[in-house]
């Protein structure tokens, strides 16, 4: 699973795309470039096989009779897409185990949102890691239920207004804090984890041909910028993506779970070794209407730092999970 | 010609184990439930023995299971689970995934009362609770017809003409955990090569001007997408595919019962409904499941003193044989409807309100009355039967009242 592999733009670009244009997300979406990177790191994308929990990307991408999916792609419901990949795997187990299917058993990813993947999907996502199916489950986290209308999920961050945790007048936006999805996962000491980055596609499809490859679950969790639900202009995507990781709010890292290692990668490695190189997180949050009430109509310094507090208390957990004294 | 079978002393759950032993599918999602557990333990018997080469995945919940079921059967594979109650339930969202998505996925459920309050015996408030799902479904009375109609139960739901899920009903401890002597086929290759065909073929079909197999296959030509969001403007018409799909069903049901008769040797009347004595019957009684049992031991009694009344058992229930119930029982005068389901807010329990609505085609309608019984596993002695029996008698002499509906053996 280690296999040295350091993709140059040009190669990348010349990859085929699997899902077609003409779908209907939105401009600035993040989810099809994920979908993109995603299968361009497949080593073998002819087969494969892709399961998609009901969300964005799902509605968008199939309006029937219309598909955007060059590859068999399967929609079954919200909460159960782990499940339905961990039938196709093993389904594609059997038929080779009979001689029906004479082929390599095909490649199983699965896209979720983070509402399929933090709250209602997490049960069958765990109950399926820990069956130890071969598959890679790849998180499109745009941090809250955008497919419905913005509503807050265990994945959307403290302070950020969604239209079920409004910034009001007593309270200032969502209470809580964000789930750790990917240690969550990782505790399952069985699967191959990731944390990744679209901005940063190299160290992205780096992680998705290891998730790949490895010999089990494996897992791996993209931030997903939405335009629509963090309020901003498209054109800020990717710079917005990019500040999400440069702020230590969204690090990259990976977890191999036969050395039992954390390791921190790309730029979040350059930022553990250039910590005055992190960027504050006002920088991120003031881009993003979700977190104007920080800002106006007055400048809630309290909440910036606790935010700001928050992020370096969690980066120094990182940092120690991974072996960087401090 | 009828193939070599050997006697096993077997329980419903058992049975329903060397069924999908035979037919051998290439997955197995479930989760246990009581009185459905046997028959999943049985079966990762055969699987830890290396008897059959099936991936049975020990789902975390029922949930799972059917989704990993809706995986497994878009995959191009054959998938089985089963279950009851409760976990039928929790199913009930993918019950109509699986239906919609046109899956041939074969389901057991062992019937059980719905919590709450919880109780595990049998009822049929469970399967009532999906019997608009979509799904095929089939009732047995004892522990060889469960192993029979499994086997039939797979070749049913992968017509081409059907492609729908199918559950086979039995009740709950009554059957589940009744042993009773068995006949299985002595080569398990009768039933997965010379009655099903080998392995599962899935359906093909065109998509952009080419002919693909309607699976997850990635040599397809042309990729299929599974499971698209389908709007005002097409969800309609593939609603209106799905049941005349379920209408195919009904002669496929008949042709696979009749098929399987020749390698079995045995048969359940037309395998949808089951008659006892009706032909000169003026009351006729009208149930599923075990029930049937103990009701010809009354009828043979009644009939012994000079009463006509006989019996109709349906097998299949979805779809729904209303064009039999109304050719069977259009000479009768009385017919009792004996459900063993719940009835809360309804006009009576759900058979007896389809057969009702059945037999009000007739131009000369005999007096229909339900009956509620059994809830939650209360004992179903032959006097209570007697007693309604003894009834519906009155009513065709005009000595009883005739009523809606009752409750036979609660305390009130």
């Amino acid at each position: 699973m280690q296999k040295k592999w350091v993709p140059t733009p040009i190669e990348i670009a010349k990859k085929p795309d699997y899902i077609l244009p003409g779908h209907r997300l939105c401009a600035g979406c993040a989810a099809p470039i994920i979908v993109k990177l995603t299968l361009k790191a497949v080593p073998n994308p002819e087969n494969t096989v892709l399961v998609n929990a009901t969300g964005c990307l799902e509605v968008a991408t199939t309006i029937f009779p219309y598909t955007a999916w060059k590859r068999p792609w399967i929609h079954n419901a919200f909460e159960n897409a782990a499940a339905t990949a961990s039938g196709v795997v093993a389904a594609f187990k059997a038929l080779k185990k009979k001689g029906v299917w004479k082929d390599e058993e095909p490649t199983v990813i699965v896209f979720g949102g983070d509402g399929g993947t933090y709250d209602i999907g997490l049960q069958a996502l765990s109950g399926a890691i820990e069956r130890g199916h071969k598959f890679t489950y790849v998180l499109y986290d745009n941090e809250a239920y955008m497919n419905t209308g913005i509503q807050r999920s265990g994945s959307t961050p403290f302070a950020a207004a969604t239209t079920t945790s409004p910034a009001g007048k007593v309270i200032p936006g969502k209470p809580q804090w964000k789930k750790p999805i990917g240690f969550i996962i990782a505790a399952h000491m069985n699967a191959y984890v990731a944390t990744v980055n679209p901005y940063y596609w190299q160290d992205f499809v780096v992680k998705v041909r290891k998730a790949v490859e490895y010999d089990g679950p494996s897992f791996i969790h993209a931030i997903s910028t939405c335009d629509r639900g963090w309020r901003f202009d498209p054109s800020l995507s990717m710079r917005i993506s990019k500040l999400a990781t440069d702020t230590c709010l969204h690090p990259l890292w990976e977890f191999d779970p036969e050395t039992r290692e954390f390791k921190i990668t790309g730029q979040s490695l350059y930022l553990a070794k250039n910590p005055d190189k992190i960027i504050p997180v006002e920088e991120y949050l003031k881009l993003q209407g979700r977190f104007r009430h920080l800002f106006k109509p007055v400048r809630r310094d309290d909440l910036i730092k606790t935010i700001q507090d928050r992020v370096m208390k969690e980066w120094k957990y990182l940092l120690k999970l991974a072996g960087f004294e401090s | 010609m009828v193939e070599e079978q050997e006697e096993r002393l077997l329980n419903g759950d058992e049975a329903t184990a060397w069924a999908a032993y035979h037919v051998e599918p290439d997955v197995v999602a479930a989760y246990p439930i009581t009185p459905q557990t046997i028959i999943v333990e049985r079966f990762s018997e055969f699987v830890a023995d290396g008897l059959v080469r099936t991936e049975f995945v020990s789902v975390e919940s029922e949930h799972s299971a059917m989704s990993a079921c809706v995986g497994a059967a878009a995959a191009g594979g054959r998938a089985f689970t089963a279950t009851a109650a409760n976990g039928l339930q929790l199913m009930n969202e993918i019950l109509y995934i699986a239906s919609s998505l046109r899956l041939p996925i074969v389901m057991a459920v062992a019937n059980r009362a719905v919590s709450g309050p919880i109780n595990i015996h049998c009822d049929h408030t469970d399967a009532m609770n999906v019997r608009d799902a979509g799904w095929v479904m089939l009732f047995c009375e004892d522990a060889q017809e469960v192993y029979d109609t499994v086997i039939q139960a797979f070749k049913i739901a992968e017509n081409p003409n059907v492609l729908l899920p199918v559950i086979v009903s039995f009740d709950g401890f009554l059957i589940s955990h009744t042993a009773q002597k068995v006949k299985v086929f002595k080569d398990p290759s009768v039933v997965r090569e010379k009655f099903l065909g080998g392995p599962r073929k899935p359906a093909k079909i065109k998509l952009m001007g080419q002919e693909v197999e309607l699976s997850l296959n990635p040599k397809n030509p042309v990729p299929v997408t599974f499971g698209p969001l389908d709007l005002y403007d097409y969800y309609f018409e593939h609603k209106r595919q799905q049941s005349l799909a379920m209408q195919n069903a009904y002669n496929v049901v008949k042709e696979v019962h009749e098929e399987y008769a020749r390698l079995s040797g045995r048969r359940y009347g037309d395998g949808v409904t089951v008659p006892y004595k009706l032909d000169d019957a003026e009351i006729a009684v009208v149930a599923m499941g075990s029930a049937p049992g103990t009701m010809r031991y009354v009828i043979d009694e009644m009939r012994e003193e000079g009463i006509k009344i006989g019996l109709l058992r349906l097998r299949l229930f979805r779809p729904f044989p209303y064009r039999d119930i109304m050719e069977k029982l259009k000479h009768v005068k009385v017919v009792g409807v004996f459900d063993r389901a719940q009835d809360q807010g309804m006009m009576g329990g759900p058979l007896f309100i389809e057969t009702r609505a059945a037999l009000y085609e007739l131009e000369s309608r005999p007096k229909v009355v339900n009956y509620v019984f059994g809830l939650g596993g209360r004992d179903t002695p032959p006097e209570m039967f007697r007693e309604a029996f003894d009834e519906l008698v009155g009513i065709s002499k005009g000595t009883v009242k005739p009523f809606i509906r009752k409750y036979l053996g609660v305390r009130e």
